[in-house]
């Protein structure tokens, strides 16, 4: 048995069961957590957090008991609402689009989860994240899953090299359909197609239902204007709106109008025709490099603006250690203030901000 | 490293090798309905009459008094319910006493009868060490209370009522006496006529019988009334095709044990109290719970100021000892056990509860390994603070 005692965090799917499965396999002394999140109480979700239902312990508990390993879950509630479910409420509230994911990534798994873990005297943590880590001489690299479908380094660009060096993505340099088969080759058990789990813990999937009920007085409404300054009409609260949103904005119009952008300091909302919503330049904030170290020269980069979206050519240009001002090659629809924007070179991810 | 040390025989315990033998014929080569007419019917049936037999002489009761239901659980909501029906039925009574520290089995039962049927509970208070006063106990007595249920040995912190002083009471005042027996049966005497039960539960896998299989006793003529309808087995008070097999491991294993428990009683008390000397005395800030000397033989439960049981709980798996704690909930939700918050510590050590429960097999060498890491790992997690 290897010395290293790794945590491996445990949702009950596929991922993160083989994750565990594997290093098993290689000799790890392992054992499993999982974290309990707050939720919002509600009907659809029987008040728990879509991220750790009972039927997601249990399964996770079985496949803990098929791998013959200790498993845990945590109560992380607390920290979760705090960090997570309140800064969710407050982005929305300053007008911003807020990726809970990150946060909670940041905040919960490689804050709370991570000090659980080595305070239980692991020396690692793992989890089943379609990403890869390197090491490159004295850096550690986060790569993009091999899986190019799959890739989750999007939601991982807030790691620094203290994380990074702590941490496993056994399963980063499988595909899915791999993953599937090793699932099967291992006797795991597999779920039947689980919900998505953004937006965890949400008692439905609706977040504006969510800010009607948890910030109501976040929701002032304003005027609707176009980009020329024309008022068009009414909106009902900055936080109801997403850039590029184009269903429920109440106005006919002859050509499809779409949200440009949210101008909180007067609490306008901007919509325009959709050639009008390109952009080829952005601002970020809080960037993190994930070596540590920042530059003060402009470098080049694919930027990424959102976790679903495709890696543009760019030209990154530093303006202090925390910011920088990103110029694509070409102009790109959606730039969400409150999303990330994640730098890749090839398929390594240099870091990211949060999108001013 | 390699020593795996079960101390969590309050949840449960090992199937006997001599229990598990008894049973298997009964899964295979005789397969029969006990209710069915034929032999085949007529030797299972045979078998649980053998059963039900051999309990009752431990039980120093009459066989048909005992009624096979399917875990501790189910005799506990059957005697409750039964005997609220009966007594709603014929106008006997409208309240019923619990103790605040009954096993979840008991208190939700009791708590669903007020909450939709209108019956009246009183949750009676525990001292410090978790004792029933009898005087508490007189003084909720109500012309209308028909049924008193207190456990004779508690699951979390091990105490042990005075059962037959707390009988003498009720039936000074004419209301049956129902207790939860399910820690109690496989290391406290038995015997109905000492104790002055009306109703008693016992399960088999708390002392080393099969998981699934339990028995109420019920005095001849309390009982009327089932919970559970349909066939007439169990003299009608308990619907469904006997667990054959099951059956005849419980009567086995409560044979073996009603043999062995005073030598099994002596040895686990010894090592009982060198762990519980040794915990108290090396790791600060903590404290027994439950009495020092009216407790099972077999418990020995603590808490300890800052810690959170839960954390514990997985701190000592991981090095291979299986314990458990009052707050203890595999979905991770700590908060502190209604049996703890009824004792009333302080909430600092209310979190932190731990029980560690022995076996007939655990030996020196168990409680020396507890002894060695325990103050180790309660240390660091209060140094992780
Ligand atoms: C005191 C007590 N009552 C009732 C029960 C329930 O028994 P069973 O698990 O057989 O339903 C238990 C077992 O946990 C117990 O300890």
């Amino acid at each position: 048995m290897k010395n290293d005692r790794i945590a491996v965090a445990m949702s009950g799917g596929v991922d993160s069961s083989v994750a565990a499965a594997l290093l098993k396999r290689q000799g790890y002394d392992i054992f499993g957590i999982m974290l309990r999140l707050w939720s919002e109480p509600g009907q659809d979700n029987n008040g728990q957090n879509r991220c750790c239902s009972p039927a997601s312990v249990s399964r996770a508990r079985q496949v803990a008991a098929i791998l013959d390993i200790p498993f845990f879950v945590i109560d992380s509630r607390e920290e979760f609402h705090k960090n997570v479910v309140q800064f969710f409420i407050d982005k929305y509230s300053a007008g911003l689009t807020p990726n809970p994911c990150l946060e909670c990534n940041r905040n919960i798994r490689w804050g709370h989860l991570m000090h659980k873990a080595l305070s239980m005297g692991a020396t690692r943590i793992a989890t089943g994240h379609y990403a890869r880590i390197i090491q490159n001489e004295d850096k550690w690299q986060l790569l993009r899953g091999h899986d190019n479908n799959k890739d989750q380094s999007y939601a991982l660009s807030m790691l620094g090299q203290s994380d990074l060096k702590r941490t496993l993505f056994p399963i980063g340099s499988y595909t899915k359909n791999k993953i599937r088969s090793l699932a099967s080759d291992f006797a795991l058990p597999v779920a039947q197609r689980q919900d998505s789990q953004d937006l965890c813990f949400l008692a439905d999937k609706d977040y504006r239902r969510f800010m009607h009920d948890y910030a109501p007085e976040s929701l002032n409404p304003g005027p609707i204007m176009n980009s020329s300054g024309e008022t068009l009409g009414q909106h009902k609260g900055l936080p109801l709106y997403t850039i590029g949103q184009r269903k429920g904005i109440g106005i006919s119009a002859p050509e499809p109008l779409y949200v440009l952008s949210k101008n909180q300091s007067d609490n306008t909302l901007i919509v325009d025709k959709l050639s009008k919503l390109g952009k080829s330049h952005l601002k970020a904030k809080n960037v993190n490099w994930i070596s540590g170290t920042t530059t003060k020269d402009k470098i080049r980069a694919e930027v990424q603006i959102r976790y679903t979206a495709k890696a543009v050519g760019a030209w990154i240009k530093p303006i202090d250690d925390n910011e920088v001002e990103v110029e694509f090659d070409h102009q790109i629809n959606d730039i969400t203030p409150g999303q990330a924007a994640v730098f890749y070179q090839d398929s390594v991810c240099l870091g990211g901000g949060v999108i001013d | 490293m390699d020593k795996h040390i079960y101390m969590d025989h309050a949840a449960t315990t090992p199937v006997d090798a001599s229990v598990l033998e008894a049973m298997l014929p009964w899964f295979t080569n005789e397969y029969g309905n006990p209710s069915s007419i034929h032999r085949w019917g007529q030797r299972t049936d045979y078998a649980i009459t053998t059963a039900r037999e051999e309990i009752a002489e431990i039980l120093c009761c009459e066989a048909d008094e005992i009624i096979f239901t399917s875990c501790g659980s189910e005799s506990d909501n059957l005697a409750l319910r039964g005997i609220a029906l009966e007594a709603r039925e014929l106008g006997k009574g409208n309240h019923l006493i619990i103790s605040s520290i009954e096993h979840p089995a008991i208190l939700r039962t009791a708590q669903e009868l007020e909450h939709h049927h209108g019956f009246d509970i009183t949750i009676l208070p525990v001292d410090q060490h978790g004792l029933i006063s009898t005087t508490d106990l007189k003084n909720v007595i109500r012309p209308d209370t028909f049924l008193i249920s207190i456990m004779y040995a508690n699951n979390e912190i091990g105490v042990v009522q005075p059962i037959s002083e707390l009988t003498a009471i009720a039936h000074e005042h004419n209301i049956l006496f129902h207790s939860d027996a399910v820690q109690a049966a496989g290391q406290l005497p038995l015997d109905i006529e000492k104790l002055g039960v009306d109703l008693l539960s016992v399960s088999a896998h708390k002392f080393y019988g099969p998981k699934g299989v339990g028995l109420l006793y019920a005095k001849r003529d309390t009982l009327k009334h089932s919970h559970q309808t349909g066939g007439s087995q169990e003299n009608g008070l308990r619907a469904g095709t006997q667990n054959v097999p099951l059956i005849v491991g419980m009567a086995r294993a409560l044979t073996i044990v009603a043999a062995r428990k005073s030598n099994d009683n002596s040895k686990m008390k010894v090592l009982r109290d060198k762990l519980i000397e040794s915990v108290l005395d090396t790791i600060p800030d903590s404290i027994l719970t439950g009495h020092r000397t009216c407790r099972l033989p077999n418990n020995a439960s603590f808490a300890f100021e800052g810690i959170d049981g839960n954390e514990l709980i997985m701190h000592l798996d991981l090095l291979n000892i299986a314990a458990s704690s009052g707050s203890a909930c595999k979905t991770g939700n700590p908060e502190p056990s209604s049996v703890l918050t009824a004792l009333a510590l302080s909430p600092k050590l209310s979190l932190g509860s731990l029980r560690l429960s022995l076996g007939r097999d655990t030996n020196d060498s168990d409680i020396e390994y507890i002894q060695q890491v325990l103050p180790k790992v309660i240390n660091n997690m209060r140094g992780a603070l």
